[in-house]
């Protein structure tokens, strides 16, 4: 029944992301009424905060670089045909293993101690991943439910650490010791002024140019590299990925295991390049943020990058947001989430098989 | 003597805490046994434990607090049904879409209503299901034994906790003995054969999605009318997922699923005890990791002893008829 025939490639990443977005606002705007705000003015306030101003864009950006790695996570586990729910977990274990590597040689050598802490995050992170993955492929367990347990897990363990060996020496507050000078990622805003030019980006540091590289990096592992080849036929179909020789064991541990060090890198902005100190709850939802930025960029590298931007803008616009308007707060910004992974992700149909419909006829018509 | 009492506490609180788990874990087989995977539990029991609470608030009445945790539930059970149903989309992206977006829509509202910070006010007791004493509960309290067990452990708990008691025989007598429950189970085994039958798959999965978010509305509603005093955000901490793994471990099937729940309800029971105790050899743990424990078990059962476990067989596969 469904048509074989493809949309053309604008109506399949233009328009119907577009339009589920739009549907999801929507809905968005109808609580905001509800609330007994203007959904215009809301409208309004958020773009100007995400917008309005250099810092604005800066916070924007900053945010943006969060979700870049995060709905990058998401998006490798799910061209294995994985749902890695678990990016959250994995930013706070990546955030651990990135602060130890600052602490162990910091104080040495602080150029080094970025590198390691890098190397850090992503192990960490992939460790973090690796024993779901390996009880998914191996035992079935499904890696939805071991991944959401592994979140509850990390943040107890987070929590135990920052209030006891790693808590900062005569703190009272979860949080470990300033990172030592120097082992940190440069704002952008200090280097434009080396390069003679001024643009107040406030928090927006080197990370958003490895979040970059890290989107290049996926794109060419998936479409340009035999092994993300065979990583895209396991998420297709198991059996076709065994009769072509692929272990799907190995391929399911791999692929959770570099969307595990993806979110894992989270902490390089938030903590390498902002806070310098390892926080108990740093990673603040971003995880689940990667959900929808990975459904609504259509699990595509350059759509993820643009979607994560546009996540970005709601972030920032949404804190300027709740500073307004008294009757909506940051938890908006959530609902706004799970309606764009409802409409992106989940209700696909709802708009592709009319817009299908749409162009089988006009194609019909230009025949005739 | 004091190791009875202790034990008998221990119980006693694992009833306690079993119950959210018992009928969410029941709503998540009706929905898994009619062919659709619902990892939205967590998300319909939140959403319950807020409408719940703030009805209950408004009015005074835990009644109108349950309607409106049902409703709630419902509701959200049917969209997650019309997505799955209807729109043949990804049911595990569904029910995460509907976790969070309750997530973000309830500590919203809760503060616009009551202006507590994404929190209900503290609900007064006539406004709650508070325990009840089972008659000659204290006049017995002084036998022996049995007297401990009867007035400790089975007296004291909320009604809901004791419907919870009725409605496993209920639902297992429901899903084996009748005809409903009968096509309940080939509908999530066998689609097709349903179909040709001439019985509708679709009205049987909206039946069932409905029996789930009843059963859910339940789970959410003790939570914040029952255990607790009022809704706090994120209540529910994971305990949809927690009944999802108990529903797996009890292989889809009733008394099973009701004996994981409450290997589940001791163990959370047990770390709420453990807390700042001294044990011998091992010294105090730190409570962090007796968080943990509902957790790590919940891996560890899924790893270990759950194996691979053969679900419904048509469970997360949209039904499309052939053409």
């Amino acid at each position: 029944m469904a048509s074989q025939r493809k949309l053309p490639f604008w109506a399949d990443a233009i328009l119907l992301p577009g339009l589920n977005l739009l549907a999801a606002f929507l809905v968005s705007g109808l609580v905001i009424w509800g609330l007994g705000e203007d959904p215009f003015e809301a409208l309004s306030l958020m773009i100007d905060g995400a917008f309005g101003f250099e810092e604005g864009v800066g916070y924007s950006l900053y945010y943006a670089t969060n979700f870049v790695f995060t709905g990058l996570a998401v998006s490798v586990a799910y061209h294995a045909g994985l749902f890695n729910i678990g990016g959250e977990g994995q930013a706070m274990l990546g955030g651990l293993g990135l602060t130890l590597a600052v602490f162990l040689i910091g104080d040495a050598s602080p150029v080094f101690a970025v590198l390691l802490a890098i190397v850090g995050a992503a192990t960490f992170g992939a460790a973090w991943a690796f024993v779901p993955a390996y009880l998914q492929a191996k035992r079935g367990s499904h890696v939805v439910i071991t991944t959401i347990m592994f979140n509850f897990i990390a943040s107890a363990l987070l929590a135990y650490l920052l209030v006891g060996p790693l808590q900062r020496p005569g703190g009272q507050m979860p949080e470990s010791a300033d990172f030592p000078d120097g082992a940190s990622l440069m704002h952008l805003q200090d280097l434009f002024e080396v390069i003679g030019f001024s643009y107040e980006s406030g928090p927006l540091n080197l990370s958003a140019l490895i979040a970059l590289l890290c989107a290049f990096a996926v794109w060419f592992m998936l479409w340009r590299s035999r092994f993300g080849y065979e990583l895209r036929v396991v998420g297709q179909n198991h059996d076709a990925a065994r009769f072509a020789g692929i272990s799907v064991t190995r391929m399911t541990v791999i692929a959770m295991m570099i969307s595990g060090a993806l979110a894992g890198m989270m902490g390089l902005n938030e903590l390498l390049g902002e806070q310098h100190r390892l926080l108990g709850n740093f990673t603040l939802g971003y995880g689940f943020v990667g959900i929808a930025v990975a459904f609504m960029g259509r699990n595509h590298p350059v759509g993820i990058v643009l979607a994560a931007m546009l996540f970005g803008a709601l972030y920032q616009g949404g804190a300027e947001l709740a500073f307004e308007m008294p009757n909506i707060q940051r938890d908006y910004i959530v609902l706004i989430q799970g309606l764009v992974i409802l409409f992106a992700g989940a209700m696909e149909h709802l708009f592709r098989d009319p817009v299908e419909a749409l162009f089988r006829r006009v194609g019909q018509r230009r025949a005739a | 003597m004091e190791f009875f009492t202790d034990l008998i506490l221990l119980l006693d609180s694992t009833l306690r805490t079993a119950t959210p788990l018992v009928l969410a874990g029941l709503a998540g087989l009706i929905a898994e046994r009619s062919g659709i995977v619902d990892i939205g539990l967590e998300g319909k029991m939140l959403a319950a434990a807020f409408a719940a609470a703030a009805a209950a608030a408004v009015t005074g009445s835990p009644w109108a607090g349950l309607g409106a945790g049902i409703g709630a539930s419902v509701a959200l059970a049917l969209l997650h049904g019309w997505v799955s149903i209807a729109q043949r989309g990804n049911q595990i992206v569904s029910g995460m879409a509907i976790n969070i977006a309750v997530a973000g829509l309830a500590p919203t509202l809760a503060n616009f209503w009551f202006r507590k910070g994404g929190q209900t006010p503290l609900l007064d007791d006539e406004a709650r299901f508070s325990a009840i004493t089972l008659p000659f509960a204290d006049a017995l309290a002084d036998v022996p034994l049995l007297g401990g067990l009867y007035s400790e452990l089975l007296s004291g708990h909320n009604l809901i906790t004791y419907l919870t008691a009725a409605i496993v025989p209920l639902v297992a007598w429901m899903l084996y003995k009748t005809r409903f429950g009968l096509r309940l189970r080939a509908v999530g085994e066998n689609p097709e054969a349903v179909d040709t039958a001439g019985i509708s798959v679709t009205l049987l999965r909206y039946q069932a999605m409905i029996i789930t978010g009843v059963l859910c509305g339940f789970a959410g509603t003790v939570l914040s009318t029952g255990l607790g005093g009022g809704f706090i955000r994120d209540m529910s901490a994971g305990k949809g997922y927690l009944a999802l793994a108990a529903m797996i471990f009890g292989r889809w099937k009733p008394v099973p699923t009701l004996l994981a729940c409450l290997l589940f309800g001791f163990v959370d029971a047990l770390q709420g005890r453990l807390q700042g105790v001294d044990l011998p050899l091992i010294g105090e743990i730190p409570v962090q990791f007796t968080i943990m424990l509902p957790y790590v078990l919940t891996v560890v059962i899924l790893a270990g002893f759950a194996g691979r476990m053969q679900a419904p067989k048509a469970s997360g596969i949209p039904y499309e008829k052939d053409h």
